[in-house]
């Protein structure tokens, strides 16, 4: 009698942690998920801004058409690589960086493009689309750190293997172009 | 709710706990001492605090938007305020975008108000969007959605009305207990005993002149740790705390007053609008850490922008001693690099100067203020207010006529 009371006790609580360990792995999941959704839209914000600014901007930066044209390229790339999985997206995102980073300090030669109103509300836009795309990227590394850990660490990973949780991927940005400080020529 | 708020910091919950007894000892002497029953007394305080507490969960984000007469503002009234909370709300993983109001007050402050994070709101003074650079606006927004993640709004509306009830309860019972022994010793002498009751109604009348004193202290002391984490969240945020520190220290500078503060409101705001200067450094009675503390622990941050870096600063500017943040919430987070100082020139875009921001920030309160503003081909900037009747205006350098 008394042992079939501890059983039975020792089964609900099991049960209990089974089922909070379910939901918080859920919670977590659909929080990664949420955090990539919001660097897709950031992303696509940036990709529909760089139309609009290389459109601004060509008129007044008459000899910077390898600049530009490298922006509008790795623009390109980087849409295509859209739904290409987290690693290649990252790669081409981060060449995309790279490249605008160069054309927004080649604009300090230009004078005439720095008082354009129209440039100046693009370069707001596009200077706080970076800061969210490189903000989202914060979040959703945090919450994929918290993720993996919950899928890795014991006893969770124990129900995570049972139910199908698998770590999820970190967006990195591993390009040359993004680390290095750009140079300004002040010629 | 409470997970949240316990995660963060479970000295809070305590003191919170610790005023909530305060409440009902309160309620127990009122009982004894005026009523002859403890459950009058206990009843009393609560029906009190239970009324207040409703009034301040669905009207206290309004009414407080109100007493300092914020306006709220759409992302074309000024986008880079707006770009700039947007940034913080994904950072911090909100998800919902807070509403921006802005007060129009020379003096610099800010603060953050709504029940949930589903239903906030982020205010700024207009004197705080003229004088502070990108990265310094970053971080006092990335301070005020701290306090809206941490659940620090709904804490100190919760506490205020703690402090409050305990403060009318001790105010009216005071003098109810004056006069009562004064005028009506009658009831208490037929009763029989009589020496008990007045040991009891001594206890009582000091405990009521001494409740709300601890209240108030109780009260500042949570209000106090929340800034402490708040401004560690920020940091965290935006991962750049020089970006805060400058900011507190041209607010510190600030001599303005803000004119729509009173001293209930005052713990909202991200630096105290009642500041004196040369106030004693951990001075019991504030409801703010020194600004000069806050921005020597931000910059000694040197090896990251992670809680534990910051609870390392905390003790290095502390010399030892207990931290600010629970270990709990430390461990929650992983090891975080600092942003890179970015070379002025580079990446970070050319600034609006001080002039165009001010420029910037008085045609937004024009605007706010039903003003039509039209721009002159002289140059002139003609701002129409919005009880002009005529359909035309004569430009006073030039004298061109518009049509409005």
């Amino acid at each position: 009698m008394i042992a079939g009371i501890v059983i039975g006790v020792v089964v609900v609580i099991l049960l209990i942690i089974l089922w909070a360990t379910y939901n918080s792995l859920v919670r977590l999941r659909n929080q990664v998920k949420n955090a990539w959704a919001q660097i897709d839209v950031q992303l696509k914000r940036r990709h529909d801004l760089i139309p609009n600014l290389i459109e601004t901007v060509r008129g007044y930066m008459k000899h910077e058409r390898e600049t530009l044209e490298a922006v509008t390229n790795a623009r390109n790339l980087a849409q295509k690589a859209v739904g290409g999985g987290v690693g290649a997206q990252s790669k081409a995102e981060g060449e995309l960086s790279g490249a605008l980073s160069r054309l927004l300090a080649v604009v300090e030669n230009y004078p005439d493009l720095k008082a354009n109103q129209n440039f100046l509300a693009l370069q707001e836009e596009l200077t706080s689309t970076e800061n969210k795309i490189s903000f989202s990227r914060q979040f959703y590394n945090d919450s994929v750190l918290k993720y993996n850990n919950k899928t890795q660490m014991f006893p969770s990973n124990v129900i995570a293997g049972m139910t199908g949780f698998r770590a999820s991927e970190f967006f990195e940005v591993e390009v040359a172009a993004e680390r290095e400080a750009p140079k300004v020529s002040f010629s | 709710m409470w997970e949240q708020i316990r995660a963060n910091q479970i000295r809070s919950v305590i003191l919170v706990v610790a005023m909530g007894a305060l409440l009902l000892l309160i309620g127990y002497f009122l009982g004894v001492a005026l009523f002859h029953s403890i459950i009058a007394g206990l009843v009393i305080a609560l029906v009190i605090w239970l009324v207040m507490s409703l009034f301040a969960f669905f009207q206290g984000d309004s009414i407080l938007l109100a007493l300092s007469r914020a306006r709220k503002i759409k992302r074309d009234d000024h986008p880079r305020l707006y770009n700039i909370v947007e940034e913080m709300k994904i950072a911090s993983g909100l998800e919902k975008m807070p509403d921006i109001y802005i007060i129009d007050d020379p003096a610099m402050n800010a603060f953050a108000t709504g029940r949930s994070p589903e239903r906030a709101s982020v205010a700024v003074t207009s004197g705080l969007l003229q004088r502070l650079n990108r990265d310094e606006l970053q971080g006092v927004i990335g301070h005020e959605i701290a306090h809206i993640k941490n659940r620090d709004v709904l804490l100190m509306a919760m506490c205020g009305v703690l402090l409050g009830t305990i403060v009318i309860i001790a105010f009216f019972a005071t003098r109810m207990l004056f006069f009562g022994a004064v005028f009506g010793g009658r009831r208490s002498s037929s009763a029989g005993g009589g020496q008990a009751q007045l040991i009891i109604l001594a206890i009582g009348i000091a405990f009521m002149i001494l409740a709300p004193i601890f209240a108030y202290l109780i009260y500042f002391s949570i209000s106090r740790k929340r800034e402490y984490l708040a401004d560690a969240t920020s940091a965290l945020y935006t991962r750049y705390p020089e970006g805060l520190a400058s900011a507190l220290e041209k607010l510190g500078g600030s001599k303005a007053e803000l004119k729509s503060a009173n001293k209930a409101t005052a713990p909202m705001y991200i630096i105290n609008p009642f500041r004196k200067k040369g106030r004693a450094a951990a001075d019991l009675t504030s409801t703010h850490p020194p600004i000069s503390e806050r921005i020597r622990i931000l910059r000694s941050m040197a090896g990251g922008a992670a809680f534990a870096d910051y609870e390392n600063a905390y003790r290095q500017v502390h010399k030892g001693g207990k931290g600010v943040i629970s270990p709990a919430s430390v461990a929650s987070v992983g090891a975080v690099g600092l942003r890179a100082a970015e070379p002025e020139a580079a990446r970070r875009e050319p600034e609006p100067s001080k002039v165009e921001r001010t420029r910037e920030v008085s045609d937004l309160m024009w605007k706010l203020n039903d003003y039509k503003t039209i721009n002159c081909a002289c140059g002139t900037k003609l701002k129409v207010p919005p009880k002009f009747k005529s359909g035309q205006v004569r430009c006073p350098h030039c004298g061109r006529v518009h049509s409005i």
